[in-house]
């Protein structure tokens, strides 16, 4: 299937999202469609996904004008897209996940679907146990799932957006394998990403965007700096680490087991220092989310003790743990962190109004203006969360914390941000640090993990697998450890 | 949890992707044509295979509405609960609930208003013990309200499915006091308890339907409410909390404390148009005291768009449509169930238009 996109637009409001980008993607191919955050690669993979209608430009498959809007008609001329968060039916089993949408029914169905599965699964690489329901799978898996159920339902071409964000090194490994084997079937991969290491390793060709525009485009092999350079207008590098004194003790855990994720958290006993920055590592699934969210309030954990500052806090509710100096900022922004339909001046209204307080409105428009000039978020008060890009809604979530907190707990605090606004990121966490807050953030980049922790803690299996200074580990050993083996 | 069917709309906001002018109007246009093809030609279409003139009906309804002072302070007297129901529900809808409970919290406010005029020992201090009776509406209208409340916030039940269980609950209530321990002398009926006496009455002015006081309090509800939702900080964290309920703990918001608070507002304003419905309208407690305000307010918000400025306007196209129709069975032979016809095309059609618009952004 050859497709054409020929000149597309597409515009929300005063927003110009894609601002005339032609591209050509041929059969067979594995092209890579680069960009930072906001650069409109998610907008036009959704026009050519039939979830928007473009605003003007030509789509052309095979020669012939077509209509993608809406998805059922992409759909039906054989693009699917897969979605950062499979659009899946969790309390569901891999095999009726599968056959969704698919017609093959009636007597000996399931087994010929279930012998189906198998075949296309064990083709791709793909071990999965068609019985197991879908929330017990990883992330990695759930992708997999959808990947096959797409191509059952007769998909020609595949859109992945972001598809390694929360992946382990194996999943990464046994995905890009199977994109081979697709394309070199003569499907179409479309593969949006930020990340120019993996572009470069899996691609043939890749386009790179900017601002809705296409700035140019490479043919395998590919020059890094030129990519680089593309990308980011200059080439650019993350802060670099700072040096820092840690204080007292400022979390305590005794002993914590929780439940949750695959594994729960087992027999845990760690504890976190002012001006320290501590990392988590481990698969998905591993019960560093559970460790967050046990350290932050949010889940009260089945045995064992929780101190802060040396008061046992255990089993009290997050409103306790906020008035501690505990801050938490979730991996799901639009999800649990920001409100969908409340604009930016609301959401610092939502943070500092108490009781029933008539809002001064004006008062408030004024300091969220100067919230997003200290924030560098190029955002008016009155724009809603969700019109903001992935990394300006971190920045946002930022700019609502307190401003010294004691213990600051983040959940993949860069996933699914371009390079620029990751170091942005990290330049403000690593003042915040400065200024006494002991941070803890899980991330599956290895790269972050050991560029910017003190101490790193490795989970497998629920478990507490090692505690090292991240100075005595480099990538291949803290990956071995992600993997159990140390 | 919940389809997408009748979920509050979020409304428009500044920032969303906006359109040319040409492509508004036209939007506009075709929804005045929809609108008139579905509350017009439909009906008419419906009237004539009854063999009836759509356009005397139509005249009829008109008259039924406008035909007369007494006939405007009617509609007015059906106006005034729909509207103060229908701002209760905004607190509810603002935070995601579906208080389907509110038929029987104006029916528990009733019970209560009723009880204190009961226990009224003369009737020389009339005006104190219509205040408390009054309050105590609004006290009872709480009550239920709280009660569907808690078993949302402890017991993890639908608000619609108790609400809809506490609905029957409290007309097994009116039942039982009807033809139970208030029952009239003598005789037990359906027409309700024995009237109280004059000065247990809300005075009216003149010889309208509807007495100042349930004006007064409705404008004080009103404008309340709008100050509330729009303007405070209740009302942002209402609105925060429904529009996403993950995040409230980021901001320090307790879920089961603003619901419960949702369902009290709720709950006492129908329990207060409950107690007026006593001291305005019928001065007595009987079986079919909420005149299914409840369920129709419902309506209202619904066709409002869940929006305060809209629900004075929605609510008195229902009274018109609600009052128009009572003549109709005399006068031309047709079932006064037209007006439930045309109550219902209205809402279809005003959801349909909302829909329409959501999905083209």
């Amino acid at each position: 299937m050859l497709i054409e996109l020929q000149n597309i637009h597409k515009d929300f409001g005063r927003v110009k999202a894609v601002n005339g980008a032609s591209l050509t993607i041929r059969p067979g191919e594995i092209h890579g469609i680069l960009g930072e955050n906001g650069a409109g690669k998610s907008t036009l993979m959704k026009v050519l996904s039939g979830v928007c209608r473009e605003s003007a430009g030509t789509i052309r498959i095979d020669g012939t004008p077509v209509n993608l809007f809406p998805p059922e008609k992409a759909a039906s001329v054989g693009i699917g897209m897969l979605y950062q968060d499979p659009l899946d039916f969790p309390p569901l089993s891999v095999l009726e996940n599968y056959c969704l949408g698919n017609s093959t029914t009636g007597f000996g169905a399931t087994g010929r679907n279930e012998t189906r599965f198998l075949e296309q699964a064990g083709r791709l690489g793909f071990q999965l146990n068609p019985r197991h329901r879908l929330n017990t799978l990883t992330l990695g898996e759930r992708q997999q799932v959808e990947i096959l159920r797409l191509l059952s339902l007769g998909a020609e071409t595949l859109i992945l957006d972001e598809p390694t964000a929360g992946l382990s090194l194996p999943q990464k490994r046994t995905l890009f394998q199977s994109l081979k084997t697709l394309a070199a079937d003569g499907k179409s991969i479309l593969f949006v990403s930020h990340k120019i290491a993996e572009a470069e390793s899996l691609c043939d060709s890749i386009t790179v965007l900017r601002r809705g525009v296409v700035i140019g485009s490479a043919a395998k092999p590919f020059e890094t700096a030129r990519l680089l350079s593309m990308v980011f207008g200059s080439a650019r590098s993350m802060p670099s680490r700072k040096q820092r004194v840690a204080g007292n003790t400022v979390l305590e855990m005794a002993g914590i087991y929780g439940r949750g994720g695959r594994s729960g958290l087992i027999e845990c006993s760690q504890s976190l220092r002012h001006g320290e920055i501590v990392g988590l590592a481990g698969l998905s699934g591993s019960a560093r989310g559970l460790f967050l969210r046990i350290a932050a309030g949010l889940q009260p954990p089945d045995m064992g003790q929780v101190r802060l500052k040396g008061r046992t806090v255990t089993g009290k509710g997050p409103d306790v743990f906020r008035q501690e100096g505990v801050a938490f900022l979730p991996a799901g922004r639009l999800e649990e962190g920001l409100v969908p339909g409340l604009d930016i001046t609301e959401h610092l209204m939502l943070q500092n109004a108490a009781g029933a307080a008539v809002l001064d409105r004006r008062q408030a428009r004024k300091n969220a203006l100067g919230k997003l000039r200290a924030f560098h978020i190029p955002a008016e008060p009155d724009w809603c969360v969700e019109t903001l890009s992935g990394g300006n809604q971190q920045r946002l979530l930022l700019s609502l914390l307190p401003e010294t907190p004691d213990l600051l707990l983040l959940e993949h605090p860069t996933r699914g941000l371009d390079m620029d606004a990751a170091g942005w990121v990290w330049q403000h966490l690593q003042t915040v640090c400065g200024d006494g807050a002991g941070i803890a953030f899980s991330s599956s980049d290895l790269d972050e993990l050991l560029q910017f922790s003190d101490r790193i803690l490795v989970f497998y299996n629920g478990r507490l697998l090692a505690n090292r200074p991240a100075q005595d580990l480099n990538a291949q050993r803290l990956g071995q450890a992600i993997a159990g083996a140390l | 949890m919940r389809s997408g069917w009748g979920r509050p709309l979020p409304a428009p906001s500044k920032s969303m992707p906006g359109m040319d002018h040409t492509r508004v109007v036209k939007r506009y246009l075709s929804d005045v044509a929809i609108a008139f093809l579905a509350l017009f030609c439909l009906p008419s279409a419906a009237l004539l295979i009854a063999g009836v003139s759509p356009f005397a009906a139509f005249c009829h309804l008109f008259s039924g509405v406008i035909g007369s002072w007494s006939k405007i302070s009617h509609v007015l007297s059906a106006w005034t609960p729909l509207t103060l129901c229908a701002c209760g529900l905004l607190y509810t809808f603002r935070i995601n609930l579906w208080n389907i409970g509110v038929e029987g919290q104006i029916i528990l406010g009733a019970v209560f208003a009723t009880a204190v005029l009961r226990w009224c020992p003369s009737d020389a201090l009339g005006r104190v013990w219509l205040m408390l009776s009054l309050l105590a509406g609004a006290g009872g209208g709480i009550l239920w309200g709280l009660l569907a409340g808690q078993l949302k916030t402890r017991g993890g039940i639908n608000e619609i499915f108790s609400g809809l269980g506490l609905n029957f609950a409290a007309q097994g209530l009116v039942l039982w006091l009807v033809f139970g321990p208030w029952k009239r002398l003598g005789t037990a009926s359906m027409s309700g308890t024995e009237p109280f006496p004059a000065a247990l009455w809300l005075p009216r002015l003149w010889d309208a339907r509807i007495s100042p006081t349930g004006l007064i309090l409705l404008f004080v509800v009103a404008a309340a409410t709008g100050l509330v939702l729009m303007g405070t900080g209740t009302g942002l964290r209402l609105k925060a909390i429904g529009s996403n309920p993950r995040a409230a703990h980021l901001y320090g918001l307790s879920r089961h404390r603003n619901m419960l608070l949702a369902m009290a507002c709720s709950g006492g304003i129908a329990g207060l148009v409950g107690s007026l419905q006593i001291t305005d309208v019928y001065h007595r407690l009987l079986p079919a005291i909420s005149s299914n305000y409840g369920y129709l307010s419902l309506l209202v918000a619904m066709v409002a768009g869940y929006r305060m400025r809209w629900i004075p306007l929605a609510s008195l196209l229902f009274a018109c449509l609600n009052h128009g129709s009572i003549q109709l069975p005399m006068n031309l032979g047709i079932d006064s169930s037209f007006a439930g016809v045309m109550q219902g095309l209205l809402v279809l059609t005003i959801l349909g238009l909302h829909g329409r618009h959501a999905k083209g952004r």
